[in-house]
C-alpha cells in the first residue's frame, strides 16, 4: 500500500512526514480538515464556476451501523441483491448496542483511493471509486454520551478513532483488525468523546469531556502505544494553576468543564496546535463557585506541541451562561490586516461573533456581529470580548434570548478561500425562552438547572464574512426557516466554488465570490460538511447524508 | 393471531437505547435507612442534604471519587484520615458501606426532574400586560373572541406563555397546530395558484390546492413568483421588540383570560 506523505523509518516505527504539515489541502483528506489549516479550501479546480452544472453522480453508498446480527456493514457499491458485504469486525470493553441508523456527521479520510467513515461506535473503510464497502468495525460500548463522532485520523497504516464511552481505538487502515485500544478518559465521570483524533509530527492529540462538570482536557498521546505524552487542562484543576483567579473557588474550576470536542488546527512555522475550548460549568446557572471569568473556557488556546504548555489564549466570551462552547474549529489564515501582512486565526462562534487574532500572539484583531437577532451582550469590551447582559441569564419567569443553545452557528466546519479572501459559515437567527428551573445556586450540575424552550428561527444563511471589516459581504437566506438550527458545513475550492448542504436537503454549489448559485443535488438531509479529492484524474465531490454517502463528478 | 402470515417472523420490538451511564442497582432498604441516619448526622452540615455540597464541603455527587467508588471503599479513607477542611471520623467499615449507599443512591446526572421545584413564573404586572396588549396583541387578537377562556384551555402558565410567543413552540403542549404557511405561485402569464405550503427551497416549491392536491413548481430566480405568507409572521416580527418584561406582564395578564 502507497502511503503518501509518510516514511518508514529504520526498525518498525513510522513517522510522519513533516512536509504533510504545511501540504495544503489537494488530492487527499487526510485529516479532520483535509489540511492542518483548517481553511477547507481546496486546490482542486478541475470542477469550476464554469462547469459545475455538469456535475453528476459518480456513486452512492450505504452504511449500516451496529453489531452483524443488525446487519451491520455495508451495501455500497453492490446493489441489493449482490453477494454481501464484508463481515463486521467486532471489538470494544462493554455489552451494549446503542443502535439507530447510521448518521455520518463526520470528515470523512480520503488516501489512496480509500476513504475511512466512521459514526458512533463505528468506523468503516470505502473504495473512494465506487462506494464499495471493503470493513466495518464495531464497537460494543460500555455506554456514553452517543452524541456525535467526529471523524477519524490516519497515521502510517494505522486508524484512529475515539468512543463515546471513552478508548482510543486504533485500527489497521487496510483490514479494519484492531490493534489496540487505550482508555483516554473517566467513564464514571460521564466523559464522552467525540473528537477525530489529530496526527500532528509523532504525536496524536485526542480530546474528550462530558456533562457532569468534570474538566476538559487535550492530550498528545504516542501513536504506536497510545500512551501519554502530555496532557493540558482546560480549567484549573490545582492550587497555583492559572486562571484560578478568575473562578469563585478551586472547587468551582476544577469542576469548571471546558470541554474539547472538536479538533484544532496547527501552525507548522510555532508548532501550535491552536483550538476552541468548551464552556463553563454548570452550564446555565451562577453558583458563587464559579464567580468570574472562567478561565480558559469558551477560549481559542495555543499549545506548544513540544511540551503541552500553553503560549498565549484569548477568551472570546467571558462566563458563558447559554452552553455556548467556542469548539467551532479555528482556521489559520495568512494575510493582509490594517495594511499589514499578519498570520492570523479565525472563528465565528455559537454566541454569534466573529472574532480575527494574531496567532503568534493571541492579539486581538477584530470582533463582529453576524448574526443580527444577537441580544444578550452588553457591550464589547476593550479586549474584544463579548460581555453578557446579566438579565438575559436564565431566569424564573423566562428570559428571551437569541440566539437559541443550539447557537447562530456550531461545530459544522466554516471554511476560507484565500482567493476570495472571504469566511464561509452556516449561519442561524434564532430564539429560544431560557427557563430557570434550579434556584439553589449549589444545585445544578452539568447543563441541569434550566429548561430551554424553543420559539423561532427567522432565518437560515450561507453567510460570507470578509475578515477585514467583520462586515457579511454575501449572504444567502433559504427560502424556509424550518428547524432551529444551521446547515452541516462547507467547502470552498481554487475553482471558485463554495459547497454546502442547504436546511432543505439540497447539495448546493455557490460562486464563492457572489454567492449566485450554480448546482444543486438533492438526496435528504446533508448531514456532514462537503469533501473533495482527485482520484485517476477526477475530482470527486463528497458529502453524506445520514447513511448514506453520495459522490459527484464530471462526466 | 389470524393476520400473521405463516411463516413471518414476529415484529421485532423497537431497540430501545441504554442509558448512557448506568444507574447503580437499588441498594437494601435497610442499609440505606442506616446510611441516610448517619449521613444526616455526620455530612449534612458541611455536604448538604442533598449531597450537592453545603457550607464548606463540595458536591459529593459530582466527585471523582465518589463516582469511582463501589461501596465504600474509596470513601473509607477519606472519612476515617479527614481530609483539608474535614475532621476525621471513627466509623466501621459497615456504617461507612452504609453513608457510601445513601450517597450512591442520588441520581447523578445535569437533569434531575425532582429538583425542579413547581415555581410559577407568572411574575409580571397584569394591569401592565392588558395595557401592551391593547397596544400590540390587540391588532389581530380580543380576548373576549379569538382568545375567549385562553387560561382555561392552556392551565399550564408556561405553556401559555410559549404559546402566545409564538403558537405550537416550545414542547406543542400549548394548543392545537398553528394555521399552516400558504403560498400563491404564479407561472409567467399563467393561472395563479394558491395553497397549503408543503416545502419550499431554492429549486422547488410544493403546496397542496384547496381541491386536495399536490403541486410542485420548479423555481428559476424570480420565476414564477413565489407569495409566502407565513401566519406566525407577526409573532416572529414582534420577538425583536420584546422586553422580558413585556413577556412577563402580558403571560400575568393572559392567566386571567379564563
Amino acid at each position: 500500500m502507497k502511503i503518501p506523505g509518510l516514511f518508514l523509518i529504520a526498525g518498525l516505527a513510522w513517522a510522519q512526514d513533516p512536509a504533510l504539515l504545511k501540504k495544503r489541502l489537494e488530492n487527499d483528506w487526510p485529516t479532520y480538515s483535509g489540511d492542518y489549516t483548517g481553511q477547507r479550501y481546496s486546490k482542486l479546480k478541475q470542477v469550476n464556476t464554469t462547469n459545475v452544472k455538469n456535475l453528476s453522480l459518480a456513486w452512492s453508498s450505504r452504511v449500516v451501523a451496529g453489531p452483524p446480527a443488525q446487519g451491520g456493514g455495508g451495501f455500497g457499491g453492490r446493489g441489493f441483491g449482490a453477494p454481501a458485504g464484508p463481515p463486521t469486525i467486532v471489538g470494544g470493553e462493554g455489552t451494549q448496542d446503542f443502535g439507530g441508523a447510521a448518521n455520518i456527521r463526520a470528515s470523512v479520510l480520503s488516501v489512496d483511493g480509500k476513504l475511512y467513515v466512521s459514526t458512533p461506535d463505528n468506523a468503516w473503510a470505502i473504495d473512494a471509486r465506487d462506494g464499495a464497502v471493503l470493513w466495518h468495525y464495531y464497537w460494543r460500548t460500555r455506554g456514553g454520551t452517543h452524541i456525535g463522532n467526529r471523524g477519524l485520523a490516519l497515521w502510517g497504516k494505522w486508524l484512529y478513532m475515539e468512543t463515546p464511552d471513552n478508548y482510543l481505538v486504533c485500527l489497521d487502515a487496510e483490514t479494519g483488525k484492531e490493534r489496540w485500544h487505550k482508555p483516554i478518559a473517566d467513564f464514571n465521570r460521564q466523559y464522552f468523546s467525540t473528537m477525530a483524533p489529530i496526527v500532528i509530527g509523532n504525536k496524536i492529540i485526542v480530546g474528550t469531556g462530558n456533562d457532569l462538570d468534570a474538566p476538559g482536557y487535550v492530550q498528545a498521546r504516542d501513536p504506536e502505544t497510545g500512551d501519554i505524552v502530555w496532557t493540558w487542562w482546560t480549567v484549573p484543576t490545582k492550587k497555583g494553576d492559572p486562571g484560578l483567579e478568575t473562578w469563585g473557588s478551586l472547587e468551582g474550576a476544577m469542576h469548571g468543564a471546558g470541554n474539547v470536542w472538536i479538533p484544532g488546527v496547527y501552525d507548522p512555522d510555532t508548532n501550535l496546535y491552536i483550538f476552541g475550548t468548551g464552556n463553563p460549568s454548570p452550564a446555565y446557572t451562577n453558583p458563587p463557585s464559579r464567580d468570574g471569568d472562567n478561565l480558559f473556557t469558551c477560549s481559542i488556546v495555543a499549545l506548544d506541541m513540544a511540551t503541552g504548555k500553553m503560549k498565549w489564549y484569548y477568551q472570546m466570551n467571558p462566563h458563558d451562561t447559554h452552553d455556548w462552547d467556542s469548539s467551532e474549529t479555528p482556521i489559520i489564515v495568512d494575510g493582509e490586516f490594517k495594511g499589514r501582512q499578519r498570520k492570523m486565526v479565525m472563528h465565528a462562534d455559537r454566541n454569534g461573533y466573529f472574532w480575527v487574532l494574531d496567532r503568534l500572539t493571541g492579539e486581538h484583531l477584530l470582533t463582529s456581529r453576524f448574526s443580527s437577532t444577537v441580544n444578550w451582550v452588553k457591550e464589547i469590551n476593550a479586549k474584544g470580548q463579548t460581555i453578557r447582559d446579566v438579565a438575559k441569564d436564565s431566569s424564573v419567569p423566562g428570559t428571551l434570548v437569541s440566539p437559541n443553545n443550539y447557537g447562530a452557528t456550531n461545530w459544522p466546519p466554516a471554511a476560507y478561500s484565500p482567493d476570495t479572501a472571504l469566511f464561509y459559515v452556516p449561519t442561524v437567527d434564532n430564539y429560544a425562552m431560557y427557563y430557570l428551573t434550579e434556584t439553589d445556586p449549589r444545585g445544578a450540575m452539568g447543563l441541569g438547572g434550566k429548561d430551554e424552550q424553543q420559539l423561532a428561527a427567522l432565518g437560515v444563511y450561507m453567510t460570507a464574512i470578509d475578515y477585514k471589516t467583520g462586515r457579511i459581504a454575501w449572504q444567502h437566506k433559504y427560502p424556509s426557516a424550518g428547524g432551529f438550527g444551521a446547515a452541516n458545513g462547507v467547502l470552498t475550492t481554487a475553482g471558485g466554488l463554495l459547497f454546502g448542504g442547504d436546511n432543505a436537503g439540497n447539495l448546493i454549489a455557490y460562486n464563492a465570490a457572489s454567492g449566485k448559485i450554480l448546482w444543486h443535488a438533492r438526496f435528504g438531509n446533508v448531514s456532514n460538511a462537503p469533501q473533495t479529492y482527485l482520484l485517476d484524474g477526477k475530482q470527486y465531490v463528497l458529502a453524506a447524508a445520514g447513511d448514506q454517502l453520495y459522490a459527484f463528478y464530471l462526466q | 393471531m389470524a393476520q400473521t402470515p405463516p411463516g413471518a417472523a414476529p415484529a421485532k420490538p423497537a431497540m430501545r437505547r441504554p442509558p448512557a451511564y448506568p444507574e447503580r442497582p437499588p441498594a437494601d432498604p435497610a442499609m440505606l435507612e442506616r446510611g441516610k441516619a448517619l449521613y444526616g448526622i455526620r455530612c449534612t452540615f458541611c455536604h448538604g442534604a442533598d449531597a450537592r455540597g453545603g457550607s464548606g464541603g463540595p458536591n459529593l455527587l459530582r466527585a471523582e471519587l465518589v463516582l469511582n467508588d463501589k461501596d465504600g471503599e474509596l470513601i473509607a479513607p477519606v472519612i476515617r484520615n479527614g481530609r483539608e477542611g474535614m475532621p476525621k471520623m471513627d466509623l466501621t467499615q459497615a456504617q461507612i458501606a452504609d453513608i457510601a449507599a445513601f450517597i450512591h443512591s442520588f441520581k447523578v446526572g445535569g437533569y434531575d426532574i425532582s429538583r425542579m421545584t413547581p415555581l410559577t413564573i407568572v411574575t409580571g404586572d397584569a394591569k401592565a400586560g392588558e395595557a401592551y396588549f391593547a397596544n400590540t396583541c390587540a391588532r389581530c387578537h380580543s380576548t373576549g373572541g379569538d382568545l375567549k377562556g385562553l387560561a382555561s384551555r392552556i392551565p399550564d402558565a408556561k405553556a401559555l406563555q410559549q404559546t402566545w410567543l409564538i403558537p405550537g413552540s416550545g414542547r406543542g403542549e400549548g394548543t392545537a397546530r398553528p394555521k399552516p404557511i400558504t403560498v400563491a405561485v404564479t407561472p409567467p402569464g399563467g393561472k395563479r395558484v394558491e395553497g397549503r405550503l408543503v416545502r419550499v427551497d431554492d429549486f422547488l416549491v410544493t403546496l397542496i390546492d384547496s381541491d386536495g392536491a399536490r403541486r410542485t413548481f420548479s423555481r428559476d430566480g424570480d420565476v414564477p413568483k413565489v407569495e409566502l405568507k407565513d401566519p406566525l409572521q407577526p409573532h416572529k416580527d414582534l420577538l425583536k421588540t420584546y422586553a422580558d418584561k413585556d413577556i412577563h406582564n402580558v403571560t400575568a395578564f393572559l392567566v386571567t383570560v379564563k
